[in-house]
């Protein structure tokens, strides 16, 4: 009798598991189906594809449309291609997401660590910042651009960012620490490290798992951004998001639907990237065995 | 002058004050344990003593040196963490010689000073490992050893064997016992485990509500309890407490108080004072250890004092070692101490001796002992 109950059981549980993968399996074919059209589409010659069939694949293979939108297409007066703009958002990117997150990573450090009167009142304005909409702040930020000079400039661009970005990463990092056992910081004050020193040796060892979630946050906003880019940066200076809405608005001869694939794949690329290289340091838990276990 | 003074220290966090008036001097080589019930303070007075909270008003000072607002790594002073606190990134060797290199030792000499460290706690092995790789005992060997390199004036531990199981608890406690007899280190230890404190101290301050109870050696505070708290506090089964009506006559007064069955027993009480005799018609709560309360062979001999009672057994808990006995005086509960293999069943009665030598007497509205 119970014997034949946990047989019931255990092959209503397969069926039901497999059940679950077929449902799993059709949900990513779904969300692969975009993938999929773009990548096939972006290496055929363009009269494959006026003529239909937009899923069929390719009969003459080619890597010319991706060439083009690398480095010929028409973007701006120059046929310069994507790849000015390219290294315009990487050159964004980077110092953006390193300084939001290290800034992130002081603010949680002093306001979990360092509390002093009226902390959490500051913190609770800061987290304001992620509510803040973007256009809200599009006009007295160009104002703000102005005055220090940076406007049009990548640098400006990093600035926005870096404001911008500062409230995420300090919930985040706050967060993290106040898990941080308070014992850890006060051996260390007893042992004689100083604000810095206790921050650099104790503290962000231990917080690979956060500032991972924080790049990988960052980065990814930063990266799609297009309003902050297209109203902070034009021309020569604008990121890769503005760029490739360029190419294909571009209102002469006919659309290269090829070329914009292939310029689509190629803008989002490095968050792809991103996820792929980081994400796998996600849940590794370095705390373990600190305090008691 | 002492080697650490406490004078008149305070603390308080806004309005709400939760030390009050602490003074304690520790002797150079002392083993002060701060002992009391949870939140009575404890930890406060030693992250004041380490500079880790203000002090509101008073003193501390080290060797002669006021240490009010000098940075905890210029006190010359070390703690251990109930959490151990060891810094999960680091090596334990790392560990170890971290504060030697805040404090800007050079290399060889912190080498050197791990070296002898680890053998004086026999870490060897541990030296490269990750304090994740390490089990309970080893965490705290290694929490010690990094409060040994440094050679402070004065050693602080913060509940440092709360969180290791029963059997290692008692080793380590053997350990630090050891370490402070070897290295003869001044050290002042807070716990919440009344056994830890007489165990370990040389002195013992019990704290309670912010205020220091009473502070003597593990014999003072176990055998002349300042009041009712130290005495119920401190000791396990704690002190039995019977209220008793104080008779004198002429020079001699006895503590009058009934058995089971509510028949009347007479207890002489040693040495009465003058102060005592001024509760003369009152009520006063008499307090006995259980030891002080036997079977009649297991009485102490050396005792002119021992009065036998009879009265009934409600419960017995054999202990291995000993038997407790549970019976009924003057209405309370009394916890009895016999030897293990005492001749007492439940629900007979049996003859209790009463080793008056020990007792105590407390006036019951202000808990203050009578002396
Ligand atoms: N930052 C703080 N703000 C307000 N009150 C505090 C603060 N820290 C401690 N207290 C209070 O001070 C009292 C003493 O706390 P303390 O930590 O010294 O207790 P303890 O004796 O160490 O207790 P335990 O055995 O539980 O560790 C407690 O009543 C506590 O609520
Ligand atoms: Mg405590």
């Amino acid at each position: 009798m119970a014997a034949a109950t946990q047989g019931t059981a255990i092959r209503t549980g397969r069926v039901a598991r497999t059940f679950i993968y077929l449902v799993l399996l059709l949900f990513a074919l779904f969300y692969m189906l975009p993938l999929y059209v773009m990548l096939v589409n972006s290496v055929k010659p363009l009269s494959e594809i006026t003529g239909g069939g937009m899923m069929n694949l390719p009969e003459i293979w080619t890597v010319e449309p991706w060439r083009k939108a690398w480095s010929e297409a028409q973007i701006g007066v120059q046929p310069t291609g994507l790849k000015p703009y390219f290294w315009n958002s990487i050159k964004m990117v980077v110092p953006a997401v390193a300084m939001s997150t290290i800034l992130g990573a002081l603010n949680g450090y002093v306001l979990t660590k360092w509390r002093f009167r009226g902390d959490t009142i500051l913190f609770g304005l800061m987290l304001f910042a992620c509510f803040i909409p973007f256009q809200i702040v599009l006009i007295p930020m160009a104002r703000v651009l102005g005055v220090l000079g940076l406007a049009g400039s990548t640098w400006g661009l990093v600035l926005v960012h870096l404001v911008y970005g500062i409230g995420f990463t300090t919930l985040y990092f706050r967060n993290y620490y106040a898990a941080f056992p308070t014992e850890l910081v006060r051996a260390a004050q007893i042992d004689g490290a100083g604000f810095f020193q206790i921050f650099w040796r104790i503290l962000l060892p231990s917080s690979g798992p956060i500032a991972v979630v924080s790049i990988i946050w960052q980065f990814t906003n930063i990266w799609n951004d297009f309003l902050f880019g297209a109203s902070f940066a034009a021309g020569n200076g604008a990121p890769m998001t503005v760029a490739l809405n360029n190419l294909v608005q571009s209102s002469t001869g006919v659309k290269e639907y090829n070329v914009h694939f292939a310029g689509a794949i190629l803008a989002a690329t490095p968050t792809l990237l991103v996820y792929i290289v980081a994400g796998r340091y996600f849940v590794r838990g370095l705390m373990a065995g600190s305090v008691k276990g | 002058m002492g080697f650490l003074d406490i004078r008149n220290a305070t603390k308080s966090y806004g309005a709400v004050e939760v030390l009050h008036n602490v003074d304690i001097n520790v002797e150079e080589g002392e083993f002060l344990v701060l002992v009391g019930p949870s939140g009575c303070g404890k930890s406060t007075l030693l992250n004041m003593i380490a500079g880790l909270e203000d002090i509101t008003s008073g003193d501390i000072a080290i060797r002669d040196r006021v240490v009010n607002g000098v940075h905890p790594s210029k006190r010359n002073i070390a703690m251990v963490f109930q959490s151990y606190a060891l810094y999960p990134n680091m090596t334990v060797g790392q560990n170890i010689t971290f504060g030697l290199e805040m404090h800007g030792v050079p290399k060889p000499e912190r080498e050197k000073a791990m070296a002898e460290v680890a053998k004086l706690l026999q870490i060897e092995e541990l030296l490269g490992r990750k304090p994740g790789q390490l089990s309970g005992g080893q965490r705290q060997r290694v929490a010690m050893g990094r409060a040994l390199v440094r050679k402070p004036d004065v050693f602080l531990f913060d509940e440092p064997l709360s969180n290791l199981d029963a059997k290692l608890r008692v080793d380590m406690r053997t350990e630090i016992k050891k370490l402070h007899q070897t290295l003869g280190t001044t050290i002042v230890y807070v716990t919440h485990d009344q056994i830890e404190a007489m165990t370990l101290s040389t002195r013992i301050a019990v704290m309670n509500d912010g205020y220091v109870q009473q502070l003597g050696s593990p014999k003072e505070i176990y055998d002349n309890p300042a009041n009712l708290f130290v005495a119920t506090f401190m000791g396990s089964p704690s002190m039995n407490l019977i209220q008793v009506k104080l008779r004198v006559e002429a020079e001699a007064a006895f503590a009058d108080t009934t058995d089971d069955q509510g028949g009347k027993v007479s207890l002489p009480v040693c040495g009465a004072s003058a102060a005592l005799k001024s509760y003369k018609g009152q009520t006063v709560t008499l307090g006995l250890r259980p030891e002080a309360l036997t079977d009649v062979e297991g009485a102490d001999h050396r005792s002119d004092h021992v009065e036998k009672v009879q009265s009934m057994v409600t419960v017995t808990e054999p202990a291995g070692s000993d038997t407790f006995v549970t019976t009924t005086f003057g209405g309370t509960n009394c916890v009895a101490r016999m030897r293990a293999d005492a001749d007492v069943h439940p629900g007979q009665r049996a003859e209790f001796a009463f080793n008056m030598e020990k007792a105590v007497l407390f006036d019951p509205k202000s808990g203050k002992r009578i002396v």
